[in-house]
């Protein structure tokens, strides 16, 4: 028999069958979650499974993530998440304790191996844990809350090779949006990615976060890498209970190898108005900007704040520009206030933002631009409207060229911080 | 099950932030309210030119972007009666089926916007009756199949207490 991806081999494991690609399975889930941005709730829909408890509260988790409260029916979802997980005896990250995707794996809540869904389409992102996390809706979220279980197709798994290391400059979200471009909108739909090869041995945990955060934008089911020495220093200390490692067989099936070089790498933008419209910097006309946003699930972290704080130490960004920052986390933002980042993005002007989604859900209330306006972001979606103004264009990019174009007031390609 | 209805065309890679805007996320907790802005931010007007049993024709991957059970709910609210594309986002799709917004996956290239489409969902088959071309659908997952004549997930789960794949 053929070996097995990482999918595979996750998923035979929690539906106790030799899964292989196709095959449609009924699988143990090891946690569920969802958070406070979409309608219906999850929880609403509980009892309509004919149950009104959860299957196992130890693995349901509640994130007030997505709206600090703009308005009144905000606030009561949110009491109503809060009397759910008092009466259900399950765990609530209240608001400003940051965004889900970036919570679990930092607070030790996803192990490899394990599977994991969220009512949310960015639930793809804790894959770099070597684990099978990816977003459903609330309907699908309900039977699982009931159950414990999800059915599933064990999807075909393409495999993006990255040789060579990223140039300095060029960020894991460049070599996100790279591989966003080749493989389009839909052309991993149904299917899961693995990532692999030295440009991934050499990215931190923040910067595979970065990638398989993107890996939805593809249409994927989940985005993977396997487990090495980067994965078991970053995991000491945060998860507590036994892991072992895990990475797809040498003679594992792929429905598609990408191959890409990272080291010939420059960093990318998505034009408005999708994310697989990438192109490389140094062939984009001169764009102005006047909104830049260093936030979301895809590339806050606290190694993404401090690259923005390198390029913005002892300067100040352009007249007309605003910069905002949401750091991703709680723990991102105290780290970064420790550190200083925080001190000296606010030095060079940003505003900083209560620590979740806002910056790119446009339900957020936060942030909206005007009329005509540019939005460079670190986001992971650009869609016309998402910012809560379908007549404004947004831009994806690292938080290198955020930063170095907060300064100018002009998409500019952070390599030329380097040049100093 | 059949359907019959007239066609409204989009393109590819409708997102669900086209469907229903995320700055209305937190606006109404009922689809019936928001079915007046669908698609609004890249067809204004079309929730309010939509009508009872019309179809929505789309191109590849329709449904991207979010998990919102909401994009499928406030498209079923609008009245329509089926969405027929030749892919949708997996999301998206679990998300039409469990609700019971009925899908049917056929090449779209040929449907023109007005013109008039009829589908026999049990039977995977429909027919442009403006062109007389034949349509014929890609069979779903037995799973599915079984959610949808369970009524929805919901249905399927009290009844099964579990997913019933064969």
């Amino acid at each position: 028999m053929a070996g097995k991806t990482i999918s595979e081999t996750i998923l035979s494991a929690k539906s106790k069958s030799d899964a292989r690609a196709g095959d449609i399975v009924v699988a143990a889930l090891d946690l569920t979650y969802s958070h406070d941005g979409n309608r219906p709730l999850a929880m609403d829909l509980l009892t309509s499974m004919g149950t009104d408890k959860v299957w196992d509260p130890a693995r349901y988790i509640l994130f007030l993530d997505h709206h600090p409260s703009p308005n009144a029916l905000s606030a009561a979802a949110h009491t109503k998440l809060r009397d759910f997980a008092i009466q259900q005896g399950v765990r609530l990250y209240e608001m400003g304790d940051g965004i889900s995707h970036v919570i679990l794996p930092e607070r030790g809540h996803i192990a490899p191996g394990d599977l994991v869904i969220g009512s949310d389409s960015h639930s793809c992102t804790g894959g770099a844990l070597a684990a099978f996390t990816t977003g459903v809706g609330s309907t699908d979220m309900a039977a699982a809350m009931a159950t414990g279980q999800l059915w599933m197709r064990v999807p075909e798994t393409i495999l993006v090779r990255c040789s060579g290391v990223l140039p300095r400059g060029v960020a894991a979200k460049d070599l996100a949006l790279a591989i966003a471009g080749r493989i389009g909108a839909d052309g991993a739909n149904y299917m899961a990615i693995e990532f692999a090869g030295s440009a991934i041995d050499a990215l931190s945990m923040d910067g595979r976060f970065t990638l398989t955060n993107l890996a939805i934008e593809m249409g994927a089911k989940a985005g993977l890498i396997g487990t090495d020495a980067v994965t078991e220093a970053w995991l000491d200390g945060r998860l507590t209970r036994p892991w072992a490692h895990l990475t797809a067989d040498a003679d594992a099936v792929y429905a598609r190898i990408v191959d890409i070089d990272a080291s010939t790498l420059t960093p990318r933008i998505a034009l408005p108005h999708n994310v697989d419209n990438v192109v490389a910097i140094e062939d984009l006309p001169r764009t102005r900007v006047h909104q830049v946003v260093i936030g979301t699930c895809n590339a806050a972290r606290e190694s993404d704040l401090a690259e923005a704080a390198r390029i913005l130490k002892g300067k100040r960004i352009a007249p007309g520009v605003r910069l905002i920052v949401t750091p991703s986390s709680r723990d991102t933002m105290v780290a970064s206030m420790q550190s200083g980042v925080l001190a000296t993005l606010v030095q060079a002007g940003a505003v900083i933002a209560t620590p979740g989604c806002s910056g790119c859900a446009g339900g957020c209330h936060f942030a909206v631009p005007d009329v005509g306006e540019n939005v460079l972001s670190t986001a992971n979606r650009n869609f016309k409207g998402r910012l809560g103004n379908a007549e404004s264009f947004i831009y994806l990019a690292s938080p290198a060229t955020a930063a170095a174009s907060a300064l100018t007031g002009w998409i500019t390609d952070p390599r030329e911080e380097f040049r100093a | 099950m059949n359907i019959a209805g007239r066609a409204h065309c989009f393109g590819d890679d409708i997102n669900t932030d086209y469907i229903i805007a995320s700055k209305y996320k937190t606006a109404s907790l009922d689809p019936r309210d928001l079915a007046r802005h669908l698609m609004e931010d890249i067809d204004p007007g079309f929730g309010q030119r939509v009508r009872q049993g019309d179809i929505l024709v789309a191109g590849k991957n329709f449904g991207c972007g979010s998990s919102r059970e909401g994009a499928p709910l406030v498209i079923k609210a609008a009245g329509i009666g089926v969405v027929v594309a030749p892919s949708f986002a997996r999301i998206f799709f679990r998300n039409a089926i469990n609700i019971g917004l009925p899908v049917f996956i056929c090449d779209t290239s040929a449907i023109s916007t007005g013109d008039d489409l009829e589908f026999d969902l049990e039977a995977g088959t429909g027919r442009n009756r403006s062109t007389g071309a034949l349509i014929e659908a890609a069979p779903l997952p037995r799973v599915m199949i079984n959610i949808v004549r369970d009524g929805g997930l919901a249905a399927h789960i009290r009844k099964h207490k579990t997913f019933q794949v064969v």
